[in-house]
């Protein structure tokens, strides 16, 4: 196995703006999405990710500009997410610098979207992304459901079951999230990667709960993913990419210098 | 003053890799062209790609620029990437099978999947970071470390035994990641989004003026 272990900032926008807390030291402006990505790009990450958290419809517009922006300076894979809804949402996106699109509310509003948008822009370019929750407790084999809405709305869709049928329908990666430790800096639900991951092919990213690099690496290596996620320790300064690098280095995993 | 022209046929993400000729060019004036007329006036071209292959081909055809591809490797450098090396071989087992351009002997496979020596599943797309090791040396390679890593994001392979193999990636098997014949380079992976190693492959394209070497394999006539 040569490939490398993807490591993958997250960023989220809201009207051109990145907002929750990014700290770095020496960087003129904390909240301009081209000067922090700039920054990711010189660490080392991977891939880099916005989600786009804007609440009003005119100003979604401004999130490509800032696609555009970044796409122009820094020269390694974009995935947006947030608000994508339709095809012609999909096209701004990608005609604006984005390589990939997450699409969540939407799949599950309609999951002819996602076979449309996978035969019109190609498989490579649709992420589905999943917002899970354990729904089972104690000795009950676990089971999770998907949210949509920041998790606040339930869909009683089987998470692993949804994996499985976004992937037929085209999606060529699945963005998951566990709504239970998002925000917690717990950790992954490892139980939630491995069974998404063992029923799909396509890659896997993981995402929510990240606290520490150890988290990172057993990600990897207990729950098999293909790429991690995080937004919180690289924001707030704890840690950069380039240590995380070198930290799942050491622990055997295969990451890009 | 020199002209790159990015072959437009409504295949994919051509501002990425437009934007990256753009951040690595000098003089050189960048242009995105579906026109025949424009694209025969370029200086170099380059024919990227992203989709399904049947699509590629049928685009490719209805705009004549089948035509022009052909042409253009026996006279200029072209670069091709991911779908649009894909398309320079014979033929493809996607959509249950098409004929490509045939300029150079080979036939694309899918991926099966299954998990490498240490246990870990092989996804199908290849998505991310590999190593690229080159077999020979070529002008397109200065400056860059073999095995430096590309990204890469693809379900279909050319073999290594196909015509024209430069440089060889690991995903389960060994594949062709990098064909060269002549005026022509392809790669498998994304050097627009490769950052650093990508760039220096892109501005080394800049700076080539393309060569008829015997050693190099020829590229097929044009039909």
């Amino acid at each position: 196995m040569t490939l490398a272990t993807r490591i993958i900032p997250c960023l989220d926008v809201d009207a051109g703006r990145v907002v929750k807390g990014v700290q770095f030291v020496n960087i003129r402006d904390a909240g301009d999405p081209v000067e922090i990505a700039r920054r990711y790009d010189a660490e080392g990450a991977d891939e880099l990710c916005f989600l786009d958290i804007t609440a009003s419809a005119h100003e979604r517009e401004t999130l490509v500009h800032v696609v555009e922006a970044v796409a122009g300076q820094v020269f390694i894979p974009l995935t947006v997410g947030g608000g994508v809804r339709n095809c012609d949402d999909i096209r701004r996106l990608l005609r604006a610098g984005a390589d990939k699109v997450a699409i969540n509310t939407a799949a599950v509003h309609d999951p002819d979207f996602v076979s449309e948008a996978a035969r019109r822009f190609g498989s490579q370019c649709i992420v589905v992304a999943i917002d899970a929750r354990r729904v089972t407790g104690g000795e009950a084999a676990p089971r999770w459901e998907v949210f949509t809405h920041g998790g606040r709305r339930e869909t009683g869709l089987d998470a692993v079951a949804w994996a499985r049928e976004m992937v037929a329908r085209g999606a060529g990666e699945i963005l998951l999230t566990s709504m239970d430790r998002d925000g917690t800096r717990e950790g992954f639900d490892i139980e939630l990667l491995r069974a998404v991951g063992d029923a799909v092919a396509v890659p896997v990213i993981a995402s929510g709960g990240v606290g520490t690099l150890a988290h990172l690496a057993e990600g990897v290596k207990a729950g098999g993913v293909d790429a991690v996620l995080a937004a919180s320790i690289f924001h707030f300064g704890e840690h950069t990419v380039a240590e995380a690098k070198a930290y799942m280095a050491g622990q055997g995993i295969e990451v890009r210098e | 003053m020199s002209r790159i022209a990015v072959i437009d046929y409504g295949m994919g993400n051509l501002h990425s890799i437009a934007k990256a000729l753009e951040h690595v060019s000098a003089r050189e004036r960048v242009i995105i062209s579906g026109d025949p007329v424009a694209l025969r006036r370029a200086d170099r071209l380059v024919f990227p790609g992203v989709g399904a292959i049947a699509d590629c081909m049928s685009e490719l055809q209805r705009l004549g620029l089948d035509t022009v591809i052909r042409e253009a490797v026996r006279s200029r450098p072209v670069l091709g990437i991911c779908l649009g090396m894909q398309a320079l071989l014979e033929s493809s087992d996607e959509n249950d099978g098409v004929d490509c351009l045939g300029l150079l002997r080979g036939h694309i496979r899918r991926f099966e999947g299954g998990a490498d020596a240490a246990g870990r599943r092989l996804r199908v797309p290849h998505m991310g970071w590999n190593r690229v090791m080159p077999v020979a040396e070529h002008p397109l390679w200065r400056g860059i470390e073999p095995g430096s890593r590309f990204y890469f994001v693809h379900s279909y392979y050319a073999p290594a035994e196909c015509e024209g193999v430069a440089a060889t990636t690991d995903h389960g098997l060994r594949f062709a990641s990098v064909l060269a014949a002549e005026n022509l380079f392809a790669v498998q992976f994304h050097p627009e989004k490769s950052q650093q190693a990508g760039l220096a492959l892109l501005r080394n394209f800049v700076d080539w003026d393309g060569e008829l070497r015997a050693a190099m394999p020829r590229v097929a006539a044009a039909q």
